[in-house]
């Protein structure tokens, strides 16, 4: 396991008393953000992200299955995420425990609640046949804020997936339909400091994490609190209007990496 | 089933290749930020990455041998990386090449210097196309290095197969779907010793003489390509 | 005698044979001949070839001194991490504190830095440590980063010189762990910048007057400054 060391801690404390953060960013900025989209041939949609020097791969699989029964009209979409030992000396091989449940689940719900997948238009045959949207979330370099950077990836491969109906002799090829994407940010807080996109060390001793996904609107769509730290009614409103900002920032970003 | 394609046709492959002609092979050394070791490995359409942990204590200790390192490689494919998603988590496919690349590793690595610990050898396929066993273990051989392990040499795979009654270099997927035979055979470059070696298909021993020999070969060419991204990435202008 | 050139070689090079030279560290003898065992640089003497590894964990070596971070705090002694393959034992007679059986967390426990020296390393890589020196200590403030611990010997340079300019230019306390980990103390702008000269300094290791290209920089950031 990898310890953080005390005076580590110290430092970034005092740093943040002084409204300053290691890398020079202020409180509300974002690292460097990378989209490269289409990066693997097999998948029908994928995209590679780097936030700093955090690096998520995501690829979309499609497949017909059978709908849900409460929804018999519906596509189906799921989300799995991966934190691979590729990435960090602390990741565990094996079946994903709770840190990669969570992310899965928490990128799944902002795509799911802003209904970006138009799921009923996915429907082949209601009640029988459906198409299959599964969302792969590949881990492959942490340092920091593993939440942003699955779900940019994970909206960037969306946003470039083709259906693929050839393959399955359906017809051609189309994109998948979709609405306006969601855009997460993270922020985390420690010592009453709140610092938006934690690098690895900020999360490290990090109390409390706040990740609120909006919409081109300025809605929110879903949030997701994380740690065992609290956040006062303020603090939260404050990170909402944090994740508003550079969510407008970064949707604009991943339209121009799309081509739109 | 009958094979309905013309996997040879005057000498040529479906990709326009020579019987003893390789994929493309790109390589590139130390692209990760946490692993002590990584490489991005490009071989025809197969696209993977390998990272290296270690020498550390090996956990749990029950695992640990008090006179040398173990070498723990494990081989994973993305869900993502085939035509028919994969479902997550290792499957008896995976857990066996994780085995024998292992294995291979063993032998090559100073695990004498290292008692009780362990180096961990992380594979991921994230687009797969034929010999993806092949791209690990010469992706892992770079990453090793990269990482500083000692070793005896630096390790490299390459298959050789049967398409239509010839024996081919380097199957590519639709050769690997439809062919008469598969060889992946790893080496150590240096003294030509065979770290891997694996079959299945059908082969005359006359057959399996030559695919052994183009195999060999083939590891030799890319092994060259190796050195070349490892001295490229540390030999680059660092002069004056 | 000084290096000519900076040659890199990779494991499984041919570097010469027993006959003429020696094998020294980073290679290993096959049929007579001496190869390298790993990347690294060669450096060759009268009697020996040797290769100095570019990358890899810290290997300990006795009189050393580190910096290492409290891992576990156990009823006599405490483990350490001190960047190498294996955690290093610190035993409560190796402190200048009176610890009883116990209460060892009251003096060092997990996460707390430690400018320490490496004590014993025996046959089977069982590391010892020891904080009973005038230079050694817990360490309070400042800021710890790390670097591959081959380019210590470049952040320290010849007799000092490099550490010496980077004291002098930013005002800063250093301290250089052989095992790579580096403490710096000083005002936000000096850590900056010493954390800033070091990443050029990795980046750069291998070049020749590096010295004295820092030096210009370090002036010229002092000039600029006031």
């Amino acid at each position: 396991m990898s310890i953080t060391p005390s005076i580590k801690r110290d430092f970034l404390e005092n740093l943040a008393k002084n409204g300053k953060r290691a890398d020079g960013r202020k409180f509300d900025e974002f690292r460097n953000i990378e989209i490269e989209t289409g990066v693997i041939s097999k998948a029908e949609g994928s995209a590679r992200v780097k936030i700093g020097n955090t690096q998520v791969i995501a690829g979309i699989k499609m497949d017909i299955g059978e709908p849900y029964p409460d929804s018999p009209d519906s596509g189906v979409m799921t989300t799995a995420a991966e934190l691979i030992p590729l990435a960090s000396p602390d990741f565990e091989a094996g079946p994903p425990r709770e840190n990669a449940i969570e992310l899965a689940r928490v990128v799944d719900r902002g795509i799911r609640e802003s209904e970006l997948i138009e799921v009923d238009k996915l429907c082949i045959e209601p009640g029988e046949k459906v198409w299959l949207v599964f969302i792969d979330i590949h881990i492959i370099d942490f340092d920091g804020n593993l939440f942003d950077a699955a779900s940019i990836a994970s909206l960037a491969a969306l946003l470039t997936t083709n259906v693929p109906a050839e393959r399955l002799e359906l017809g051609e090829n189309y994109p998948l339909p979709l609405k306006e994407p969601p855009v997460s940010c993270t922020s985390v807080k420690f010592n009453d400091v709140i610092l938006i996109d934690p690098s690895l060390d900020e999360e490290e001793i990090a109390e409390a994490r706040l990740t609120v996904a909006t919409d081109k609107n300025g809605d929110i769509r879903a949030m997701q609190k994380g740690l065992n730290g609290s956040f006062t009614t303020d603090e939260v409103k404050k990170v909402i209007k944090a994740s508003i900002d550079n969510g407008k920032k970064i949707l604009e970003q991943l339209y121009k990496s799309v081509g739109k | 089933m009958e094979a309905e394609i013309k996997l040879l046709e005057n000498g040529k492959r479906l990709d326009g290749r020579k019987p003893d002609e390789l994929r493309n092979i790109k390589i590139e050394v130390g692209v990760l930020h946490r692993a002590e070791g990584s490489c991005y490995l490009e071989w025809g359409g197969n696209k993977v990455i390998a990272a290296v942990y270690g020498p550390r204590e090996a956990v749990p200790r029950h695992t640990q041998n008090p006179l040398r390192a173990i070498v723990n490689a494990r081989y994973n494919m993305a869900a993502f990386s085939v035509d028919d998603r994969k479902r997550p988590g290792p499957d008896r496919r995976s857990r066996e090449i994780s085995k024998v690349i292992s294995e291979a590793l063993e032998n090559i690595i100073l695990v004498e210097k290292y008692p009780r610990a362990s180096i961990d050898v992380n594979i991921e396929v994230l687009d797969a196309e034929a010999g993806t066993r092949c791209a690990g273990l010469t992706a892992a051989g770079v990453a090793l290095v990269d990482a500083g392990i000692p070793m005896k040499d630096i390790p490299v795979a390459c298959a050789a197969g049967k398409i239509e009654n010839q024996v081919v270099l380097d199957l590519g997927k639709e050769e690997d779907n439809y062919g008469s035979a598969d060889l992946p055979v790893a080496i150590s470059p240096r003294t030509g010793e065979i770290l891997l070696l694996q079959m299945d298909g059908h082969l005359t021993f006359e057959e399996f003489e030559k695919a052994l020999d183009l195999a060999i070969k083939g590891c030799h060419i890319i092994s060259d390509i190796q050195k070349k991204a490892i001295m490229a990435k540390y030999q680059s202008n660092k002069e004056g | 005698m000084a290096q000519e050139k900076r040659e890199i070689v990779i494991p499984s090079q041919l570097l010469g044979e027993i006959k003429n030279k020696k094998a020294g560290k980073g290679t290993f003898v096959e049929n007579g001949k001496i190869y390298a065992e790993v990347l690294g640089v060669l450096n060759l003497n009268q009697n020996y070839i040797n290769v100095i590894p570019l990358k890899g964990r810290y290997d300990p070596v006795e009189k050393d001194f580190v910096i290492g971070i409290v891992q576990e705090a156990m009823a006599s002694s405490w483990l350490v991490d001190i960047n190498a393959a294996y955690p290093a034992l610190l035993h409560v007679n190796e402190v200048p504190w009176d610890v009883e059986f116990g209460e060892t967390e009251r003096y060092l426990n997990h996460g707390d830095s430690i400018m320490a020296k490496v004590l014993q390393v025996d046959q089977e890589k069982k590391l010892q440590i020891t904080l009973k020196d005038r230079n050694l200590y817990k360490i309070k403030g400042g800021q710890i980063i790390a670097v591959e611990p081959s380019k210590v010997p470049r952040i320290i340079g010849k007799k000092g010189s490099m550490i010496t300019l980077l004291k002098k230019y930013t005002k800063c306390r250093m301290f250089v762990g052989q095992n790579g980990r580096i403490w710096i103390d000083g005002d936000e702008d000096g850590v900056k910048k010493v954390i800033d000269t070091i990443n050029l300094i990795e980046d750069e290791a291998l070049s020749y007057g590096l010295t004295n290209r820092i030096e210009e920089l370090l002036k010229k950031d002092a000039k600029d400054v006031h």
